[in-house]
């Protein structure tokens, strides 16, 4: 089924008598699979507003993801959170569409300086379980008129309401990108130096360390962008300030450093990689530690340590138990983002948050028909 | 404004809830004294007063859970209680309600400058915050106008948001985790120290849900390093459609500037009588601030100045130092005492698209000459964020209502335009009868399924945000 409309949309769902597969680009396949009947929302497109002097955009979920990228191109914008594409991870087709965004609150290596998707999300339109149409938050950007229903459904995978429509706040796209980089740091030397460079007032805005770069050595990678004169002063500072930690290597080419990016963002290095892959958001100074606690494990850093990707390839007997465990024992919480998506892909919760998340499900979606049991989390540990 | 009529059954009860209350609190955290429950009658939105039946001052996230669990089990009405800054009313306690105030939960908890966060007891002020963390070079960056008296509690209730906005964000987004209690004593965490929220985003939902579905007592705030520096620049237009295409133009030019305010006619003849900071007398005043080295202050207030001058601006008047920056800020920050030292005024609250900026203001002259109310407009200009302020005589009878009359057509304009009722101070009970203009029926419903989720009974903070015709059903429950 794929309706042309929000009250299309809405008819179906009130008439549907079994459970929906919902889906924008098909491109984003994470959590338990459904067996629901395709509900696509991909025929809803097209940017309905978009005001450059506003910073905001409004889109119909289906909208590729491409589209609106290109628009805020045009006037030297972009969404500054960085979406990260999962086609190369997770071996997907398609075309990625800005409602498949928001439902799994896609966000990059910007997230640690700029915010997350949801930080960007104005406003959202949605038709919850019972074929209700429901708007909340608008196009602007500082909004506290009733709850914030707009952060709920960023992240909620299509399980209370399938999104119509959003709006997000786009920024300026910076005149230049460049990064600093060094070779051969230690898991627990990089995140000390990306913690530190996060620490300063010099607005890092990407902050990763690779175990293994191309050559097989660590890589650490520090970006800053803004003005070109900005850029280069700030990279001479930092230089500065990590010198303990060695030389760094300037990059100042804003292509260059942009593939750099690009290749974190989709977790470059562990596409076409056998294994499973966790996401693991812990505290960043916890990061070195908790992967030291997984041997077996290939693993790279984002958001200064913040952000773990973890490979646990078949026979390194790293099961989902062994890694939920090595996070709670420090706080945070690790999702299976590739591998056998019946288990019980999200991260455990305490009872009484359970009990909230469940009792939100019910309201919304009381015949439980939206992608039912895909945000199933795993055995608590 | 209309408020639910005091349950008399639970009037009845005060001598056993206060009794019951002592078991679990000590002797002076329970306030029961006629004479002493008087300073918790209102917040800042001072035209409406109720004493409450009690208040009370828990020390610790446990005692906030037990008192909880007692007015609970006696169907008590609780009313959160931060500073009682609120200006929308969301501390206004009904007769038969409990405050439960977060003053003495004030203690930095933790302090991790390597992972830039903060954990603090919520009842600590925003100002304090900053002041805990910026001997090493840091700050918590929602910054209200009521900083120095606000609390983080009421911060979060509200979503507050502050002139800086346009870079930093507001309260959620720079809130990473709460310890919160139950409506039943249930204590549970959202967030921490990571970022993401597990499965759903409850902390997004808490956040700005004014004191409707738990007690924050804890929160993980994100510090920031403090920038090199800052300056802003003063920018004169003759008209009102200028000045706003010139903010415009700023934005689109790729600067992001950590603050761009807005002030009228009324509003700087009223600053200038008061603050005297030397503003030039014009249609419509722009105060841009960005941040970074010097030179890179420099290269962002260059292009600002190009562009500024292609809108031919009465006057540019860039800072070149700290007293001349003080002296660019000492208006803007003097605006509302200016207010306050003409008459008594309403603050409104409204957001509009930014494009809309010159439409809404010719509005309000208008709404204001029909009405025989002044009106001057202070803005974040770069957010959208309006605050009209609506000068009248409280010891007139008839103008508290005629200004109230007025202010409702302001912010109707402003959801008419695309906006919407508030953009930072909360719904409250000011604006809830006006809730149903921004939103459908089957929009509040999906909003207040939340609160039949978090507290079952409607018993927190009950009567506001949503019109009580709407949340009448479930109050009764």
């Amino acid at each position: 089924m794929t309706p042309n409309t929000e009250a299309e949309l809405a008819e179906i769902i009130r008439g549907a008598d079994g459970p929906l597969r919902i889906e924008g680009g098909g491109t984003r396949p994470i959590g338990a699979p459904s067996n629901g009947a395709r509900l696509s929302t991909a025929a809803m497109r097209g940017i309905t507003l978009y005001e450059p002097g506003a910073l905001t955009l409004v889109a119909r979920a289906g909208t590729p993801l491409a589209d609106i990228e290109t628009a805020l191109a045009a006037e030297g914008q972009r969404l500054a959170f960085e979406p990260m594409d999962h086609r190369g991870l997770l071996g997907t087709s398609g075309t990625p569409t800005i409602g498949g965004v928001v439902a799994a609150n896609v966000s990059g290596p910007r997230r640690i300086q700029a915010g997350a998707c949801r930080d960007f999300l104005l406003g959202v339109r949605f038709v919850d379980g019972r074929g209700q149409i429901v708007k909340n938050g608008g196009r602007v950007m500082k909004n506290v008129t009733g709850y914030d229903l707009v952060k709920l459904m960023a992240g909620s995978f299509g399980t209370l309401g399938v999104l119509t429509e959003v709006a997000l706040k786009v920024l300026p796209r910076p005149r230049s990108m460049g990064m600093l980089r060094i070779e051969g740091l230690s898991d627990a030397a990089a995140v000390a130096a990306l913690c530190r460079s996060l620490a300063s007032p010099y607005e890092v805005t990407g902050a990763a360390h690779l175990q293994q770069g191309p050559d097989g050595t660590s890589v650490t990678m520090i970006r800053l962008e803004g003005f070109e004169n900005s850029v280069a002063y700030r990279a001479e500072a930092l230089t500065r300030l990590l010198a303990e930690y060695g030389t760094w290597i300037f990059e100042a080419d804003t292509d260059k450093t942009a593939a750099h990016w690009a290749h974190i963002r989709d977790v470059g290095p562990f596409q076409k990689q056998a294994g499973n892959v966790w996401r693991l958001s812990v505290k960043p100074t916890d990061a070195p530690g908790i992967v030291a606690d997984l041997p077996g494990a290939r693993a790279f850093y984002d958001w200064g340590g913040g952000l773990i990707w973890l490979l646990a390839a078949e026979g390194s007997g790293l099961s989902a138990a062994r890694v939920r465990s090595a996070v709670a024992a420090r706080g945070g919480h690790a999702t299976l983002i590739r591998g056998n998506r019946s288990q019980g892909a999200f991260p455990p919760l305490p009872a009484p948050v359970a009990a909230l998340q469940e009792g939100l499900r019910l309201k919304f979606d009381p015949r439980q028909i939206l992608n039912p049991g895909l945000m199933a989390t795993g055995a608590a540990v | 404004m209309e408020m639910p009529v005091p349950r008399p059954e639970i009037l009845a009860r005060k001598a056993e809830l206060v009794e019951r209350l002592l078991e679990v609190l000590p002797a002076d955290a329970v306030i029961s004294d006629p004479a002493e429950t008087r300073a918790y009658e209102c917040d800042a939105l001072t035209a409406y007063k109720c004493p409450p039946l009690v208040a009370i001052l828990p020390g610790s996230t446990e005692e906030v859970a037990a008192a909880l669990r007692i007015c609970h089990e006696m169907g008590v009405p609780v009313v959160p209680r931060g500073s009682g800054t609120s200006l929308a009313g969301g501390a206004l306690p009904t007769a038969d309600s409990v405050i439960l105030g977060v003053a003495r939960l004030n203690e930095v908890l933790e302090t991790d400058y390597d992972n830039r966060f903060i954990r603090v007891q919520t009842g600590r002020t925003n100002l304090s915050v900053t002041g805990a963390v910026e001997e090493y070079g840091f700050f918590y960056a929602p910054d209200p106008s009521s900083q120095l008296a606000c609390a983080i509690a009421g911060n979060i209730a509200m979503n507050s948001g502050g002139a800086h906005c346009l870079k930093y964000g507001v309260t959620t987004n720079n809130l990473m985790g709460v310890t919160m209690v139950l409506m039943d004593g249930t204590v549970l965490d959202l967030g921490g120290a990571h970022l993401e929220a597990e499965g759903l985003d409850l902390l997004g939902v808490v956040c700005g849900s004014e004191g409707q579905l738990g007690v924050v007592t804890e929160a993980t705030l994100r510090i920031l390093r403090k920038p090199e520096g800052a300056r802003p620049v003063l920018i004169g237009f003759d008209s009102n459609e200028v000045a706003g295409a010139c903010v415009s133009d700023i934005i689109k030019a790729g600067v992001l500037p950590v603050a761009i305010e807005f002030m009228d006619r009324p509003c700087i003849e009223a600053t200038e009588d008061f603050a005297k900071a030397g503003y030039p007398m014009c249609e419509a005043l722009l105060i841009v601030e960005v941040e970074g080295s010097d030179a890179e202050i420099d290269e962002q207030l260059g292009l600002i100045e190009d562009i500024a001058r292609r809108h031919d601006p009465v006057e540019f008047r860039q800072s070149r130092s700290p007293e001349e920056s003080a002296a660019i800020w000492l208006g803007r920050k003097s605006a509302f005492g200016a207010m306050g030292q003409i008459n008594d005024y309403m603050c409104l609250d409204g957001t509009i698209p930014v494009s809309q900026l010159p439409h809404v203001l010719k509005r309000i002259g208008e709404l204001s000459k029909q009405f025989g109310l002044d009106v001057a407009n202070v803005f974040h200009a770069g957010d959208g964020n309006m605050h009209p302020l609506i000068l009248f005589d409280a010891n007139k009878p008839g103008d508290l209502e005629l200004c109230e009359d007025l202010g409702s057509e302001i912010l109707k304009l402003c959801v008419e335009v695309g906006g919407c009722l508030t953009g930072e101070h909360g719904v409250g009970i000011e604006k809830r009868d006006l809730m149903t203009h921004q939103y459908a029926p089957e929009d509040l419903e999906a909003q207040m399924a939340i609160k039949d989720v978090f507290d079952p009974k409607w018993l927190l903070n009950p009567a506001k945000v949503f019109p009580l015709a709407s949340s009448d059903a479930r109050r009764v429950a």
